[in-house]
C-alpha cells in the first residue's frame, strides 16, 4: 500500500492535519497568527543550514524554529519591542539571511519552489514514519501540557496564582509549534504551513461548544482537506500543497453560509440573556 | 498544630518597582487561615500590585513575601477578558485551573446564583453574572487561601450584600484566608478582620467598626445591609497631594512618602489586631 505515492502523500497529509489541527486552536486563540509565520519563515534558514553543514534538513529546521521562538519568548520577557513588531523582525530577518546563505553555496542546486509550497507527493516512508511518530509524540506532549497551557491561555495570571506551570507550559508549546513546523514542511511547503494551523482551527470555532471538542474538530477538518485538496490535485493536475489550503478555504467558506447556523449546536450564543431566567 | 500558627502569607517590607518609580513599597502585612484582610486605596495605590505580589505573580524587589507551599489558592483577578474565539462554557471555565467535583461546582454555582448559566459561553454573560462565576470557580476549589480582586464589581448593591455574606460564610465554613480588595474607599465587609489602606505604601490599617454604629450610613444604606457592610475611619498622619507630593502631620511637604521609610505609621501599631485575631 505504501509504495503507491498517493497512497504516501495521503497518511503524511492526514498526519500532519491531525498534529496542526489541535496546535492552531491555540495559535487561534492566542493571536499568534504571526507566530506561525515568524516560524516558518526561519525554517528556511534551518534549510539553507542544514544544506550547508549538510545535517538533516528537519532537525535543523526544528533547531533553527525552537531557537527562534524561545528568543522570541525573552525577547518579549525584557519587552524590547511590541510582539508584532518583534514577529516581523525575526520572520524577515531570518527569511533574509537564509536566502543569502543559499545564495552563497553556489555549489548546491536548490529547488526553493519545493520549500516553499510544500512536495508531498515526493514523501517517502521514511517521511511518512516520521511524520506520525512525531507527530504522535506532539499529541501525546499536547495533551500533558494541556491543562496549563489552556488555563493560561483563558488568563495567565489565574492559572499561575492557582499553581499550575504555565511558563513551562508556554515554552513546551513553543517547541512543539517548532517541531510541527520541521515536520510538516514538506507537505505545504513553508508559506502555506500556518494556513494549515488557522483555517481549520477557524472553521472549527463555528461548531465547537468546548476548547477540547473544537482542537478534535480542528483534526478532523484538517485532514478532510488533505484528502480533499489531494484528489483535487490528483483530477485537476493542480500543484498539491496550494490544493490543500484551498480545499480547507472552502470548508471553512461552507461553515460560514447562513445554513451553518442550524447545525450548530450552541443554541445560547449570541441571544440576550432571557430575563425570566435570572434570579 | 504547627500548621495553623503559620500564616498562608506573609509579606515583609515587600515592595515592586517598576521603570523607575515603586509601586507599592514597604508593605507588611500577614494573612492567617479563617481571616478577612481587606486592602483598600485610591486608584494606582498598588492593592492589585500588592495582591499579585502576595500569590507570588510578582517577586517583591524589596523586603521578603512567603506564600506557605501546598496551598489551595484561588484567585479572583480584577479584569479577565475572554477571546471571543474561544468556545468555553461556564461549565468548562468551573474546572479551569483543576478537576473539581460537580457536586462542589453545582453547589457553588448555586451559592453565587449562576446555577442557571452552566451551559452558557462565558463570553455572552454579563459583568456582574461573570462576576459571580469567577467567584462560583474561587469557592469550588474549596480553597486554603482566596484572593478577590474587587469581586463584586458590577454586581448590584443588594447582589453585593448577598455577596459579602456568601464570602464570609465561605470563610466560616473552610476557615480559609480571604485578602480581599474593596472598590470602595471606606465600606468594607463587616466580617473583615484588618483593613489595610494603601497608597503607594501602606498609609494606615486597623479593624473596621459596624456601619450600625453610624447612624447617617445605616440610613444610607438600610437595615438589611448594615449588619454585613463596616465603615472605615481613615486615621493618616499625612496627606497625599494630587502632584504626587505628600503632606505631614507637621506641615513639612516631602516629594515622596519616604525619605525616611514607614516613619509615619508608627503610631498606627496600637491598632486593635496586630496579634492573633482568630483564635479559633
Amino acid at each position: 500500500m505504501l509504495d503507491d505515492f498517493f497512497m504516501r502523500a495521503l497518511l503524511a497529509g492526514v498526519g500532519v492535519a491531525l498534529i496542526t489541527g489541535p496546535l492552531g486552536c491555540f495559535i487561534v486563540w492566542r493571536r499568534l497568527a504571526y507566530f506561525g509565520d515568524t516560524l516558518s519563515h526561519a525554517a528556511l534558514l534551518g534549510v539553507a543550514l542544514a544544506l550547508l553543514f549538510e545535517v538533516n534538513i528537519t532537525l535543523a529546521v526544528f533547531a533553527i524554529s525552537a531557537t527562534v521562538s524561545l528568543a522570541l519568548l525573552l525577547m518579549l520577557r525584557r519587552r524590547t519591542l511590541p510582539g508584532d513588531t518583534l514577529l516581523g523582525l525575526l520572520a524577515h530577518s531570518t527569511l533574509a539571511v537564509g536566502l543569502v546563505v543559499l545564495a552563497f553555496m553556489t555549489w548546491v542546486r536548490v529547488d526553493l519552489m519545493g520549500f516553499l509550497f510544500g512536495d508531498i507527493l515526493a514523501v517517502t516512508r521514511f517521511d511518512v514514519a516520521v511524520i506520525w511518530i512525531g507527530g504522535g509524540a506532539v499529541l501525546v506532549a499536547l495533551i500533558a501540557i494541556w491543562k496549563p497551557l489552556f488555563a493560561g491561555t483563558v488568563n495567565q495570571d489565574l492559572a499561575v496564582a492557582e499553581g499550575l506551570p504555565y511558563e513551562r507550559a508556554n515554552i513546551a508549546f513553543m517547541l512543539l509549534m517548532s517541531a510541527v513546523i520541521a515536520i510538516s514542511m514538506k507537505i505545504v511547503g513553508v508559506l502555506l504551513i500556518t494556513a494549515m494551523l488557522l483555517i481549520p482551527a477557524a472553521t472549527a470555532r463555528r461548531f465547537a461548544t468546548g476548547p477540547e471538542q473544537m482542537a478534535v474538530f480542528a483534526a478532523v477538518i484538517g485532514a478532510a482537506s488533505v484528502v480533499a485538496g489531494l484528489f483535487g490535485s490528483l483530477q485537476w493536475d493542480t500543484p498539491s500543497g496550494p490544493s490543500i489550503v484551498v480545499a480547507a478555504m472552502g470548508l471553512f467558506a461552507l461553515s460560514i453560509v447562513p445554513f451553518a447556523g442550524f447545525i450548530r449546536p450552541n443554541a445560547r450564543s449570541g441571544q440576550p440573556l432571557d430575563k425570566g431566567a435570572r434570579k | 498544630m504547627l500548621k495553623h500558627s503559620m500564616p498562608l502569607v506573609s509579606l515583609d517590607n515587600a515592595g515592586i518597582y517598576r521603570e523607575g518609580r515603586w509601586l507599592v513599597r514597604g508593605v507588611s502585612l500577614t494573612v492567617q487561615p479563617g481571616e478577612i484582610v481587606t486592602l483598600i486605596g485610591p486608584n494606582g495605590s498598588g492593592k492589585s500590585t500588592t495582591a499579585k505580589m502576595a500569590l507570588g505573580l510578582l517577586k517583591s524587589d524589596m523586603g521578603t513575601c512567603t506564600l506557605r507551599p501546598d496551598l489551595v489558592v484561588s484567585y479572583v483577578p480584577q479584569k479577565v477578558s475572554i477571546d471571543w474565539t474561544m468556545p468555553l462554557s461556564v461549565r468548562r471555565f468551573m474546572r479551569l485551573t483543576g478537576s473539581v467535583g460537580k457536586a462542589d461546582v453545582a453547589q457553588a454555582m448555586d451559592l453565587t446564583g449562576v446555577d442557571h448559566l452552566a451551559d452558557v459561553e462565558v463570553r455572552n454573560l454579563s459583568g456582574g453574572e461573570f462576576q459571580r462565576v469567577l467567584l462560583a470557580r474561587a469557592i469550588a476549589r474549596k480553597p486554603d487561601f482566596m484572593v478577590l480582586d474587587e469581586p463584586v464589581q458590577g454586581v448590584d448593591f443588594t447582589g453585593e450584600i448577598a455577596l459579602y455574606d456568601l464570602i464570609q460564610r465561605i470563610r466560616d465554613e473552610l476557615n480559609c484566608g480571604v485578602l480581599l480588595i474593596s472598590h470602595d474607599l471606606h465600606v468594607v465587609m463587616a466580617a473583615t478582620d484588618r483593613v489595610i489602606c494603601l497608597n503607594g505604601h501602606v498609609c494606615c490599617s486597623g479593624t473596621p467598626t459596624a456601619v450600625a454604629e453610624h447612624a447617617e450610613y445605616k440610613a444610607l444604606f438600610g437595615a438589611r445591609a448594615a449588619p454585613t457592610l463596616a465603615v472605615y475611619q481613615h486615621r493618616h498622619d499625612h496627606t497625599h497631594l494630587p502632584d504626587g507630593r505628600v503632606r505631614h502631620a507637621d506641615g513639612t511637604v516631602t516629594d515622596h512618602c519616604h525619605p525616611d521609610d514607614g516613619h509615619h505609621h508608627e503610631e498606627m501599631e496600637d491598632d486593635q489586631d496586630r496579634g492573633d485575631p482568630h483564635a479559633r
